[in-house]
């Protein structure tokens, strides 16, 4: 019945989308908490920054975004991210592309764990002589990330299945796979259906997991 | 002559901690505090009370400027209060405070509570600040409590907590902006008897509150807030035996006989 799955690289295809996903939480994590440290600080340049950059990205479709990091800052500008074949290349825009877009969630997810930290939590940081960037980093932001561990998960869950649109810049991932498969093999439905069992098996648990970590750092008050 | 008069300014200024002149704050159209001078000596314990809305728990708070002001200067032991940044940061370090909500910090324990302020602001060794902060817990009576966190605690627990996370910082004014509000009735008299016996040591304290019992017995001087004024300032027993204005006395009159 699987017969026709000689041939393909299934298990590395789905290698490449946990690569694609991993790396591109990690970088969105990093560059949203940023946003979101911009978007709650003093000054309105930062401020406006953030918040222009936020409701930009996230009203692009990541289509496009996917589009323009290989056809517009590799075959215009000529920017390789230091990799030499195309497929790496294509790989290094895809995550920089994935990054640009999910740090906008995780920006706006993370500033909703702030509004669950009291101001008072603040203000007695500041009331020890801590600076602003203390205050945050110590006081507010490990508070805000347990408060935001539910509504980040959904943007890494969002995150995997939008690594498939790395497929329309010729990256090697599951959906890449399917449609090289679907269009030389003839059992489309059972394609279809492995491919959806790969994603789940990605992240149900990245959602059980996450739900649990989430009781467990729950801050109490 | 120069010489004598010089010397008496000298003691006039390192005398007086805190001093605010003309200081106004608005709320929106609310005068919320209107043309304050008040002035806090070293050592000094003075107890702000008035009605709700009076602009007590303002003036408290603009003493660290966690609400900015209007008009007017404040200045904290001779130097005017820094606007925003670093000398704000180190001016508020000098300042305890000690809120109605205790604001324990959630996600850490009673111990790093009291040592985040001495490890990150003033710098000190780890071993120390935790020496320190457990010196400080066993004075405020919650040692034993060390390693839980605020929410395992009650809340007279936890506004001792808050005490002793205030002095770890080493303050030259404490300010308690109504420490006792947000206690049930029998964890009131826990907290006072910290805050009495500080006062005794002869830490400078500017504390709003609902105690007359505490105002009776601890405080220096008593200052009556209304409408955004300061509209009487005596000793306790001079404002509760005597007070001069219809304003206090009407407001004495509400709260001393049940």
């Amino acid at each position: 019945m699987f017969d026709f799955l000689d041939g393909y690289d299934v298990l590395g295809a789905f290698w490449t989308t946990v690569q694609l996903t991993l790396l591109s939480a990690v970088g969105s994590l990093v560059w949203g908490t940023l946003l979101a440290a911009m978007r709650v600080g003093p000054v309105p340049l930062m401020r406006g920054f953030g918040t222009a950059y936020v409701n930009i990205v996230r009203n692009i479709p990541l289509t496009v975004i996917i589009l323009f990091s290989s056809l517009g800052l590799y075959q215009t500008l000529n920017i390789t991210l230091a990799a030499k074949d195309t497929d790496a290349i294509n790989f290094r825009l895809a995550v920089l592309g994935l990054i640009v877009y999910t740090s906008a969630f995780v920006c706006e997810a993370i500033r909703s764990g702030i509004n669950t930290v009291p101001v008072g939590q603040a203000e007695a940081a500041r009331a020890i002589g801590l600076s602003f960037s203390q205050v945050l980093f110590l006081v507010v932001l490990p508070q805000a990330f347990r408060a935001a561990v539910g509504p980040l998960t959904n943007v890494l869950i969002a995150l995997t299945k939008n690594t498939t649109v790395a497929a329309a810049i010729g990256v090697a991932e599951a959906a890449l796979l399917m449609k090289d498969m679907v269009e030389k093999e003839a059992q489309l439905l059972l394609i279809s259906a492995i491919i959806a069992f790969g994603f789940c098996c990605l992240t149900l648990p990245t959602g059980l997991i996450l739900g649990w970590v989430g009781k467990k750092v729950a801050v109490k008050r | 002559m120069t010489n004598v008069s010089v010397a008496k300014e000298d003691v006039a200024t390192s005398d007086e901690l805190v001093v605010l002149r003309s200081v106004n704050k608005h709320f929106g159209a609310l005068h919320v505090l209107q043309d304050i001078d008040l002035t806090i000596a070293r050592g000094e314990v003075v107890v702000v009370i008035g009605p709700s809305g009076s602009g007590k728990s303002t003036l408290c708070r603009t003493i660290n400027r966690l609400e900015t002001i209007d008009s007017g200067t404040i200045t904290i032991d001779g130097k005017p209060l820094p606007h925003e940044g670093r000398e704000l940061a180190r001016l508020r370090a000098d300042v305890g405070m000690v809120f109605q909500s205790f604001n324990l910090f959630a996600h850490k324990t009673v111990l790093e509570n009291v040592m985040l302020g001495q490890v990150k602001v003033r710098k000190a060794d780890k071993k120390q600040a935790g020496e320190k902060a457990r010196a400080l817990l066993d004075r405020v009576g919650v040692g034993t409590q060390a390693d839980k966190y605020p929410a395992q605690l009650s809340g007279g627990q936890q506004q001792r907590v808050a005490i002793a996370r205030a002095l770890a910082m080493g303050p030259k004014v404490m300010l308690f902006d109504e420490p006792t509000s947000a206690l049930d009735p029998e964890m009131i008299n826990e907290v006072l008897e910290v805050m009495q016996q500080l006062a005794r040591e002869g830490m400078t304290m500017i504390v709003v509150t609902h105690e007359m019992g505490f105002a009776r017995s601890a405080a220096n001087r008593v200052v009556f807030m209304a409408d955004g004024r300061i509209v009487e300032q005596a000793t306790p027993d001079q404002f509760f035996s005597n007070p001069r204005s219809d304003r206090a006395k009407d407001f004495l009159s509400k709260i001393l006989h049940h």
